[in-house]
């Protein structure tokens, strides 16, 4: 089956930034694909790419199977939802929603009864005849939305829409997309800085940083299995040992690992080791309390610090070891996950 | 003396309040002046009040002539310079390439060097390519400044457009001309109608490059100037003056109204 | 047109040419040609005899310039005006500018702007000859001076030399006042411009860190203004610099530039004289642009 958009090599370059940096990867038709990283790593120039805006400078866009380098923004059946919505001021939120049927024709009526459908699916339909400007934040959002999804496209890109949104609205707005993607069954090619976001909505996230991407797998993959010291460190955090680090703890010519925080244990320095872990030693530099859980920064002696997720329950055996107490951490030694390139670091 | 961030000390209000009084006495003077029964010198207080010269002076031929010249000559000159100014607006708004920044500064030109130079240079054109000053010399001139003033109001109000709102237009399946049409248009309008009256305005009181470009054509301003070198009669020039106060008054405050409460049609993030 | 949009899409350089060919054709033929003609008829002189212009590239013309002390009177004359002009519109903007900026809320505000805006736009020639009409010996500054008793005030600074004249609508101080009273709101707006993108903040930070009101003034708020300070100072030197009008309605005797340019070209009808006065101008101003941008007035303009 064609897949819904495909990168061949592509690169574009500004000045000399290279932007996206022969980028190959493939989305399936109704996948929900979320483009993670930090800013300036050509995640947003990839959508751009997807949506018509800008042109590659080598390699091929293909949306279903075929080369859309030629064809400009209106002519191609991709949306999209912006950052700053870019809602037109001067139309009502109806208006607004009805813009891409009327730029194509369609009659008042027949655009009017299409738009307050898709108000109706984001339970906007009594915002209506307002304009943007009376609207809260996360009633544009929808309004974003709805304007994007009236032209039925085969593949909607959304560009970090929920940054402007409070902790709590943001948390909906994920429960509500995720859902609408599931019920529309269109392709959702989702860009954030938020691994939270996309490891909770996406199906397959692609991790980009400077231009390139570094793993492209199904959230629970990346989490367990981070390819790099990067995607270790973005996705969740983990502590990454390099070649040299790995080697002090785990002994000569060791591979460079990392290993997440929930999975160390701290212990004190005489406490018994259980089978086939490894240990590191080191005192404790300071202690975060979470609410659920509590975060210990640990100086090793080899050299890092390294943060250890402790449990409530854990902890009390810990109790009285304030900073400066030498302590053992210790992990099994199958929870380590071996890094392709540690040196490159985040 | 309590320390008020917000409020400005004395000195600064009474400086405030006198310089903008300073600047609006002259005109006001003017304008009493019209209604003085003295002909014959300046003299002040004015002697009497009186509405006569204003019927006197709508009696000169010669005025009306110069004032519908000048009406003539700005609506050419503003039209060109609408169109002209914008194209160049449009064009230079969100640009880059590597002449932008002379560009700039070449649309800027008419109005940063001082207007004899721009009137005598095409004054030399007009001698080295051997064309007659006349009507459209004039308008030639006066364009040139218009320009200005419109492509700078119209280049503001388009870098005030978030560039995502072209995109989103383009994204939903609107081609150039409709994202124009639909989204542009209404945003940049009153930007052109304020840079239209203002240039309008412009050149209706313009006479430093008009003397340059004229030949026996006597603008309204011309005429004044002729006034001001050989007064013949005090009175009716004063009445003149007003009259031009009163003319280019009104598309002032028309583009003032246009500029200015824009701001519900700016947000929306 | 949907297929023109496409077309266009992929060659945006092409758009671009065709948005600018008509203006640039315009500029380019109109104005810029306009003034090489200038320029080039700089090179030119006067035959002496015949008053006919010698088509011929020389710098003859220009060695007249620089040579004989009356044309040297001028320039120095217009360029010492313009500064001082431009030193008195920044002294007196300031108090307005700063209090238009930061202290007027409201309505206040808006009367202030507008109360800027329309003298500005109110016609030149009209304004002048309102001052005409305020400088003349029975008009309204004499009386004034007369009813506080200060006539000896009044003639003694007439009698001054280098300022005075036989009277005020004929004397360099007079001349000093129209300039000043013109160009003033076009110091105002760049500076208040400037000095409303202060952020409060910084402000609130000096205060903080313990400076008084006036030291916050000008240790924090005036140089943030410069840019603005530069960008008016700009249309003040260049306006004063090439205006004749004002020098010959409320003139003392003493040329400028502006009016040799008229003169010449008129009357003389030497106009490569006339050009290479022209030129002085435009050279004067581009180094003054030049010192300015380095203040930061490009980006208050």
């Amino acid at each position: 089956m064609t897949a819904a958009i495909e990168f061949r090599g592509v690169s574009r370059v500004f000045g000399d930034v290279r932007a996206v940096d022969d980028v190959s990867f493939s989305v399936e038709a109704g996948e929900f694909f979320a483009m993670l990283g930090p800013s300036g790593s050509g995640k947003t120039t990839c959508l751009r790419l997807v949506a018509g805006f800008d042109l590659p400078g080598s390699g091929q866009v293909l949306l279903d199977g075929a080369d859309v380098s030629a064809v400009p923004p209106f002519e191609r059946n991709v949306n999209t939802v912006f950052q700053d919505y870019a809602l037109f001021p001067h139309m009502t939120v109806l208006e607004n929603v009805a813009y891409g049927p009327r730029v194509r024709g369609v009659s008042s009526p027949e655009r009017s009864r299409r738009a307050r459908e898709m108000l109706e699916l984001v339970q906007l339909a009594s915002q209506a005849e307002r304009r943007p400007a009376q609207l809260s934040g996360g009633q544009r959002q929808r309004v974003a939305l709805a304007r994007a999804l009236i032209n039925q496209p085969r593949v909607l890109l959304l560009d970090e829409p929920l940054g402007a949104l409070d902790l709590k609205l943001r948390e909906e707005m994920q429960i509500e997309l995720k859902s609408l993607q599931r019920r529309l069954g269109i392709t959702f090619v989702y860009v954030t800085h938020d691994q939270g976001e996309a490891l909770s909505m996406a199906d397959r996230v692609a991790v980009f940083n400077q231009g390139r991407i570094e793993q492209l797998a199904a959230p629970r993959e990346l989490y367990a299995r981070p390819e790099t010291a990067f995607v270790a460190r973005f996705v969740g955090s983990a502590n990454v040992a390099n070649a040299e680090l790995a080697t002090k703890i785990a002994g000569s010519a060791a591979q460079p690992f990392a290993i997440r925080a929930e999975n160390i244990a701290v212990l004190s320095e005489s406490a018994p080791l259980a089978a086939g872990s490894v240990t590191a030693p080191g005192a404790v530099v300071a202690v975060q309390f979470h609410g659920a859980a509590s975060r210990w920064q640990v100086k090793l002696d080899a050299g890092e610090v390294w943060s250890a997720l402790v449990t409530e329950e854990d902890a009390r055996a810990l109790s009285g070891f304030a900073v400066g107490t030498r302590v053992r951490l210790a992990w099994p030694h199958a929870a380590a996950v071996p890094l392709s390139s540690a040196s490159s670091g985040s | 003396m309590r320390y008020r961030p917000d409020k400005a000390s004395w000195t600064t209000r009474i400086g405030a309040f006198a310089g903008l009084a300073f600047m609006h006495i002259p005109v006001l003077v003017i304008i009493l002046y019209a209604f003085t029964t003295e002909d014959r010198t300046y003299q002040f207080p004015p002697p009497g009040l009186t509405l006569h010269w204003f019927g006197v002076a709508f009696q000169r031929a010669d005025i009306w002539q110069s004032m519908s010249l000048s009406l003539a000559i700005a609506s050419c000159a503003t039209v060109f310079a609408l169109i002209l100014g914008t194209l160049a607006a449009f064009a230079l708004a969100r640009a880059r390439f590597p002449a932008k920044d002379a560009l700039t500064v070449l649309f800027v030109l008419p109005i940063a060097l001082p207007g004899i130079i721009t009137g005598i240079a095409l004054l030399a054109a007009m001698k080295l390519g051997g064309v007659d000053p006349s009507f459209w010399t004039i308008v030639a001139g006066h364009t040139t400044f218009c320009i200005v003033i419109v492509y700078n109001n119209v280049i503001a109000r388009l870098r005030r457009l978030p560039p995502s709102w072209v995109e989103a237009s383009m994204d939903l399946g609107a081609d150039g001309l409709q994202t124009f049409r639909y989204v542009l248009l209404p945003q940049v309008a009153t930007a052109f109608l304020a840079g239209g009256m203002l240039a309008f305005a412009l050149s209706f009181d313009e006479v430093i490059v008009t003397v340059f470009t004229a030949g026996n054509e006597r603008t309204l301003p011309i005429w004044f100037l002729n006034e001001l070198f050989r007064p013949r009669n005090r009175a009716v020039t004063n009445v003149v003056a007003v009259i031009v106060i009163a003319v280019t008054l009104v598309p002032i405050l028309l583009a003032y109204y246009f500029t200015r409460p824009d701001d519900e049609h700016e947000t929306a993030r | 047109m949907r297929a023109a949009s496409t077309f266009f899409y992929r060659r945006p350089y092409w758009y671009l040419a065709l948005l600018l060919l008509p203006p640039l054709l315009w500029f380019g033929t109109v104005y810029l040609g306009s003034l090489f003609a200038l320029l080039w008829q700089s090179f030119y002189r006067i035959d002496d005899f015949t008053a006919q212009i010698v088509r011929e590239p020389t710098l003859e013309t220009y060695k007249q310039l620089v040579t004989q002390p009356a044309n040297v009177d001028i320039v120095v004359r217009t360029l010492v005006m313009a500064l001082a002009v431009t030193a008195a519109c920044a002294v007196i903007a300031l108090p307005i500018a700063t209090y238009m900026a930061r202290y007027a809320r409201g309505r206040v505000k808006a009367l202030f702007y507008v109360g800027v805006m329309l003298p500005m736009w109110t016609s030149y020639l009209v304004k002048v000859y309102a001052w005409r009409l305020l400088l003349a010996k029975e008009g309204i500054i004499a009386w004034v001076f007369a009813k506080l008793g200060l006539m000896g005030v009044l003639d003694s600074i007439l009698a001054a030399p280098g300022i005075g004249g036989p009277s005020l609508s004929s004397s360099y101080l007079g001349m000093f006042l129209v300039f000043v009273y013109m160009w003033l709101p076009f110091m105002i707006l760049p500076m208040a411009a400037a000095l409303e993108r202060v952020p409060g903040s910084l402000i609130q930070a000096s205060a903080d860190l313990g400076a008084r009101p006036s030291q916050t003034f000008r240790n924090v708020v005036l140089p943030l203004a410069v840019p603005g300070i530069a960008a008016g100072s700009v249309f003040t030197f260049s306006l004063t610099l090439g205006d004749f009008i004002i020098p010959s309605v409320v003139g003392a005797p003493g040329y400028f530039i502006g009016m040799m340019v008229y003169v010449q070209q008129g009357t003389a009808g030497n106009v490569p004289l006339a050009a290479a006065f022209s030129v002085v101008p435009i050279v004067l101003i581009f180094v003054y642009l030049s010192i300015a941008k380095r203040f930061g007035a490009f980006d208050a303009l």
